[in-house]
């Protein structure tokens, strides 16, 4: 066959590198061009295949058959290079090894169970927007965006409070280490050692409180559906994938809202819209960006042939603003019919916590609009740099009470 | 192609026509009907596409799977015995004429 992605195959090659800080500064230009180049790109510097479109992110997600994530979701093809940690034994697992992991962590996060943690929830959101209606200004990153999920996610884990304080670098360094070799991945790694151990440390039994999301995957292992050597490492994955992600997720919504102050004002008039402004800002922002997969045969996708053992990078953000799918994809509509948005991904592997995030943002949506008249940006944002995940380091404002 | 009936919690129902293949929850949300809000695209992940079947078709429908009676219990509204999720409920020739009530809340 023909080399990969060559003039043959009929696949455009691009000049862009999607893990540059000048990509992260702005993607939406590179975005538009990726999508507009045809359905499937082919991007010289990281000897990948790239899908932006809507139809072919879908089509990708819902193929796990061809499109592992076994040899990993990030750019290191797991056949060619030691992981720089043990896999995961579900977002890096292809059935029907996942679709076991996948079940047990599917009862824990259940609907049901999100039902018992409802009230708990929403009571600290309401005391999160007391706080801050005292405090008038604030960071909405650090005061709001972070300081609520922290305040819920790791007790409702069951984790001990001491060293609470690595979760959001841990958290960082996994989304960072799914990128290219570049200064982002390669620091994040190198520093990566004591947010390692703690973590390893906090997914054994012994050191999860009773009644936590922990405690109830370890209870699984007494069910016999899994081992007890495979109970933490599926800890292990709401430890790094639970708490950054609604971080960045809540800390997109205030954005927007904040931007687009006549949404924020339809929020406050209909509060049943929150958890649509929460979820239209998962679409809008796409919190993570991007994933890989990996061909496990010679495929055509859209008309261009891809071969066994080639990176497929698909950019969620890029195919969640498609206007081959979305009326007006560049607007923040809080009434948006998003159902379809792969923000969350798609298919097998779809987040297997979206209920925690949804429950998350639209508790604390709910509690900031009742109170809540205005919020006003009152200095530059700063954007944080991830190879994964995209969001906000601060974000300065002043709130006017109702 | 066949054609489906919700009817609302207010009574009022909206007559619609599947396209092939498709789920209810798809034909729902197509046609930009309120009532199903399916956050999680049909992936038997989110139970906000709930439903109750008109008792003299729920016989005619597939048995509920381990996954969609397991979101079942954790729907916003009452579970009833005629509950079920209507992105697993895939829209066959022999089901022309469906009708499916729907719950006052999904979340
Ligand atoms: C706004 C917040 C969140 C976003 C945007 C998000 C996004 C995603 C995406 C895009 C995937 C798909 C990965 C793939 O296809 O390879 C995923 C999977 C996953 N997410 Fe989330 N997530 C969020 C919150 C959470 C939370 C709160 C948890 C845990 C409580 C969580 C745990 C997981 C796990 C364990 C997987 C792997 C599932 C599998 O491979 O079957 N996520 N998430
Ligand atoms: S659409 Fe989510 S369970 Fe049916």
């Amino acid at each position: 066959m023909s080399a990969p992605g060559s003039a043959a195959s009929g696949v455009p090659h691009l000049d862009v590198d999607p893990f540059d800080m000048m990509f992260f500064a702005d993607p939406y230009p590179t975005h538009e061009l990726l999508r507009e180049a045809g359905p499937v790109v082919y991007l010289d510097k990281w000897k990948v295949y790239g899908v932006a479109r809507y139809a072919e992110v879908h089509a990708v997600l819902n193929d796990p058959a061809t499109f592992c994530s076994s040899r990993g979701v990030g750019l290191s093809d797991f056949k060619k290079e030691t992981p720089w940690r043990p896999p995961s034994l579900i977002l890096e697992a292809d059935p029907p090894a996942h679709t076991r992991t996948r079940a047990v962590l599917s009862k824990v996060l259940s609907p049901t169970v999100m039902k018992q943690v409802r009230d708990r929830f929403a009571a600290a959101a309401e005391e999160r927007v007391d706080a801050l209606i005292e405090k008038r200004s604030f960071d909405a990153i650090a005061d709001l965006a972070e300081a609520y999920p922290l305040s819920i996610f790791p007790d409702a884990l069951g984790l001990k409070p001491e060293g609470r304080e690595h979760l959001i670098p841990y958290a960082s360094v996994v989304f960072n280490a799914f990128g290219p070799p570049n200064q982002l991945r390669q620091e994040a790694i190198e520093r990566s050692m004591p947010h390692q151990a703690y973590v390893a440390e906090q997914c054994q039994r012994e050191n999860l409180a009773p009644g936590g999301f922990g405690a109830c995957i370890h209870a699984q292992v007494d069910e016999g559906a899994i081992t007890a050597a495979e109970a933490p490492l599926l800890v292990r994955s709401l430890l790094s994938a639970g708490l950054d992600t609604t971080v960045n997720g809540i800390g997109a919504a205030l954005y927007c809202l904040a931007r687009f102050p006549d949404q924020w004002q339809r929020l406050r008039s209909d509060l049943s819209l929150a958890r649509g402004a929460f979820e239209e800002a998962v679409r809008f922002e796409s919190p993570v960006q991007t994933f890989f997969r990996t061909t496990t045969r010679e495929v055509e996708l859209s008309g261009a042939r891809i071969g066994e053992g080639e990176k497929v990078l698909m950019f969620l953000a890029a195919a969640n603003r498609d206007p081959r799918r979305w009326d007006s994809p560049d607007s923040y509509d809080i009434t948006r019919r998003t159902s379809g948005h792969v923000g969350f991904g798609s298919g097998i592997h779809m987040c297997v916590g979206q209920l925690v995030a949804r429950l998350e943002g639209e508790v604390m949506l709910t509690a900031l609009a009742r109170r809540v008249a205005k919020i006003e940006i009152t200095g530059e944002p700063k954007r944080r740099f991830n190879n994964t995940l995209r969001g906000l380091d601060s974000l300065p404002v002043t709130i006017t009470p109702a | 192609m066949p054609a489906i009936t919700f009817i609302h919690p207010d009574g009022k129902s909206d007559r619609v026509e599947t396209s092939g293949g498709e789920s209810a929850m798809q034909a729902a949300t197509r046609h930009g009907l309120d009532g199903i809000l399916a956050e999680c695209g049909g992936n038997a992940m989110c139970a906000t596409c709930h439903v109750y079947v008109d008792e003299s078709w729920l016989a005619r429908l597939p048995a509920v799977a381990d996954d969609e009676d397991a979101l079942l219990d954790g729907t916003a509204a009452e579970r009833l015995p005629n509950s079920r999720l209507s992105c697993q409920i895939n829209i066959t020739p022999e089901l022309d004429g469906l009708v499916l009530l729907l719950p006052d809340r999904q979340v």
